[in-house]
């Protein structure tokens, strides 16, 4: 003991840091702040730590070249021992990492930490959650798999409509014309080097800040933030009320920090790591490219805009996203800090939150893709072929052929692009769908160059039968009526 | 006496950041230069050139076939990235279009259906017809064309760089010809 005292004693004699350090510890902090709400930035840290630590040994094998990378994360997946489990370490570190940052930056955002005097703290946090999102793309490309391949594609899309400036930025981001070996370098060196050092800069800026300011109060509704009595009142809290960090606040963050690392490692076992999927060759089309988790609701967005407005939206979308973050502190810079004062605050956060959720759950399902094997491994239910006509048989095999199931559902089984047909007949008269199979119209191809006469009638025939039994199908009252009437008169003198 | 030497002192390291500002100015351009040399690098001749996709009989009249080639402008490490494919359709045996794979909504690649004569993405769910005219979905336009020739029986196009929304409007034409 008493030797690790005088070793200890050596070096802060050279060193002189053991005192500030002491009192960086021991600095006082409001008592309510020693909270499990308080927890969510360390650990965010802790998750960082994990992934340059991780990154490193993944760095030891992964081979940054478009002709070897993929086979590298193979050879970490099933030749190096324990590779895959470094491998899902990384990526499960990643996911945990983004959800952390959101969440830490949801509290902070409820407790209206971003007000006066912390308005650089939340700029700096915000350009923090930039690089956290730009690891987790940069680091999806790494994955150098069919996703990443395609991923880079869309990327390049987008990138390309940047008015005037678009294709030199499309090569710039590419490092040439295609997607190939300059490409994955280059997103290399962002993910390694130039990213990572920015997010450290980045996060010293923001904890010398939370150090430097104190770390935000409890919001107490009423407790009103002014410019000219902040301080004073900062300082009663903490210095009359307050409590040392260590330890009366930091035993939370460790905990916390621990049962995040823990859930990462669990997480790692028992799922594994994330692909590679297929190998990225571009001649290799019979792929569906499905962004990472935390991509997908921008996935679900590509998907529902108009194309009339999808550039300015893809373009300025995230200006003005960036603009309202960044402006935030100084337009509300003062006034309540509790969220039980703030309804406007809370209802954005809970619209963002279902918005954001529910296009990521759409694009897990991605209902607006043709199922493209529907038409020949989901055959036509049995139901809707017994007792029909050799016509509407001949239709339902049309039908099939084609590939109409790719984008139409019968019995909740093929695509969702279109409407699901097994009760079609009751809205469409025989006259309308032959207009919307022959036209198209209302987001559908239209069929009539591809179809023969007699495909068309027999595949309208089948349409017809698609109802209910008890329902009677759509019929156009006009013909029916003079149809109707001509028959019966027809008929009825009898002969 | 003192105020002259601080003045002098003073001086000297303006100098010295003076100095340093000259050097970081000459330092950069070749930095800059480097940095923007894959959107600068032979603008005049371009990424592209005629490319080779082979005989006409791997085309036969009438149908849509996929072709591949390897890209002009290769690195010895880009492994198969360098192999792009694009799909050629025969018209009637002398006349082609030649379309990029990629979907001109986000370019994923879109996969030919012969049986419904339509080209499908499974991105989005772009679809485009046999002429590669825009169909439905998201695409604001038809399927990237390239220009071809046919020379000795060969089958030629002009490529070497990924089409995109942004480019593809001015070098490459619109998937509205022919039928």
């Amino acid at each position: 003991m008493r030797l690790i005292q005088k070793l200890g004693d050596w070096f802060d004699m050279r060193l002189q840091m053991g005192r500030s350090i002491r009192e960086t510890a021991e600095h006082p902090v409001p008592r309510e702040t020693a909270s499990w709400f308080y927890v969510f930035g360390s650990a965010a840290l802790t998750c960082f730590m994990l992934q340059v630590l991780t990154g490193i040994l993944l760095a030891l094998i992964y081979v940054p070249s478009a002709g070897e990378a993929w086979s590298s994360l193979q050879i970490l997946n099933h030749s190096v021992s324990l590779g895959w489990f470094i491998r899902a370490l990384h990526g499960w570190g990643s996911n945990f990492m983004i959800a952390i940052v959101l969440l830490h930056m949801l509290q902070v955002f409820l407790f209206g930490a971003y007000k006066f005097p912390r308005e650089l703290t939340w700029i700096v946090g915000v350009l923090l959650l930039l690089v956290t999102v730009g690891m987790a793309f940069t680091g999806q490309v790494l994955r150098f798999d069919q996703d990443a391949y395609w991923g880079l594609g869309i990327g390049a899309s987008i990138a390309s409509r940047v008015p005037v400036m678009g294709p030199w930025v499309v090569n710039l981001m590419l490092g040439g014309p295609i997607i190939a070996g300059a490409t994955l370098s280059r997103f290399f060196a962002l993910h390694v080097f130039v990213i990572p050092g920015l997010l450290i800069a980045f996060v010293g800026v923001h904890l010398l800040m939370v150090l430097k300011l104190g770390i935000n109060e409890w919001p107490m509704p009423g407790r009103i933030v002014r410019r000219a009595t902040y301080f004073q009142e900062y300082r009663d809290l903490t210095h009359k009320q307050g409590v040392p960090f260590v330890p009366n606040a930091v035993w939370k963050d460790i905990l916390f920090s621990g049962f995040i690392l823990l859930s990462i490692a669990a997480c790692a076992v028992y799922f594994g790591p994330f692909g590679p999927s297929g190998q990225p060759d571009p001649t290799i089309i019979q792929t569906a490219p499905h962004p990472d988790f935390f991509f997908l609701w921008l996935y679900a967005l590509l998907s529902f805009l108009p194309p009339s407005s999808e550039t300015p939206i893809l373009l300025i979308g995230p200006a003005i996203t960036l603009i309202v973050l960044l402006a935030l502190p100084f337009v509300a810079g003062e006034g309540e800090k509790s969220w039980k004062r703030r309804p406007i605050a809370v209802l954005s956060v809970l619209l963002i939150a279902v918005t954001l959720g529910t296009f990521t759950h759409l694009a897990q399902h991605a209902p607006w893709s043709p199922v493209m094997d529907a038409w020949s491994s989901q055959p036509i239910p049995s139901q809707y072929l017994t007792g029909r006509t050799a016509l509407e048989r001949r239709g339902a095999l049309v039908f099939q052929e084609k590939q109409c199931r790719n984008c139409h559902s019968l019995d909740d089984k093929g695509g969702q692009r279109g409407p699901a047909l097994d009760s079609v007949a009751l809205h469409l008269t025989q006259d309308q769908l032959i207009r919307q199979v022959i036209q198209g119209g209302g987001n559908m191809p239209a069929y009539g160059k591809n179809l023969s006469p007699a495909e068309t009638t027999a595949l309208v025939a089948f349409l017809e039968t698609l109802h209910p039994a008890q329902q009677t199908p759509a019929r156009d009252a006009s013909r029916a009526a003079t149809l109707g009437a001509n028959a019966e008169q027809l008929r009825s003198p009898g002969p | 006496m003192i105020g002259n030497e601080i003045s002098r002192r003073a001086m000297l390291v303006k100098l010295g950041v003076f100095l340093n500002g000259i050097v970081a100015s000459i330092l950069a351009v070749p930095i800059v230069r480097y940095l923007l040399s894959p959107a600068l690098r032979e603008r005049k001749p371009g990424y592209e050139s005629w490319l080779c996709l082979g005989g006409l009989d791997q085309f036969p009249t009438g149908q849509t076939r996929l072709a591949t080639y390897r890209n002009p402008v290769v690195n010895a490490w880009d492994g198969d990235t360098a192999n792009i494919a694009c799909w050629v359709r025969n018209l009637d045996g002398q006349n082609f279009q030649v379309f990029a794979v990629n979907c001109a909504h986000l370019g994923c690649p879109v996969r030919w259906f012969p049986q419904s004569s339509l080209f499908m993405c499974p991105c989005h769910g772009g679809a485009y017809y046999q002429d590669g005219s825009r169909a439905s979905g998201p695409p604001e336009r038809g399927l990237f064309q390239y220009r071809y020739k046919v020379e000795d029986g060969k089958l030629l196009i002009e490529a070497g760089e990924m089409p995109t929304p942004g480019r593809a409007a001015n070098t490459m034409r619109g998937g509205t010809t022919c039928a």
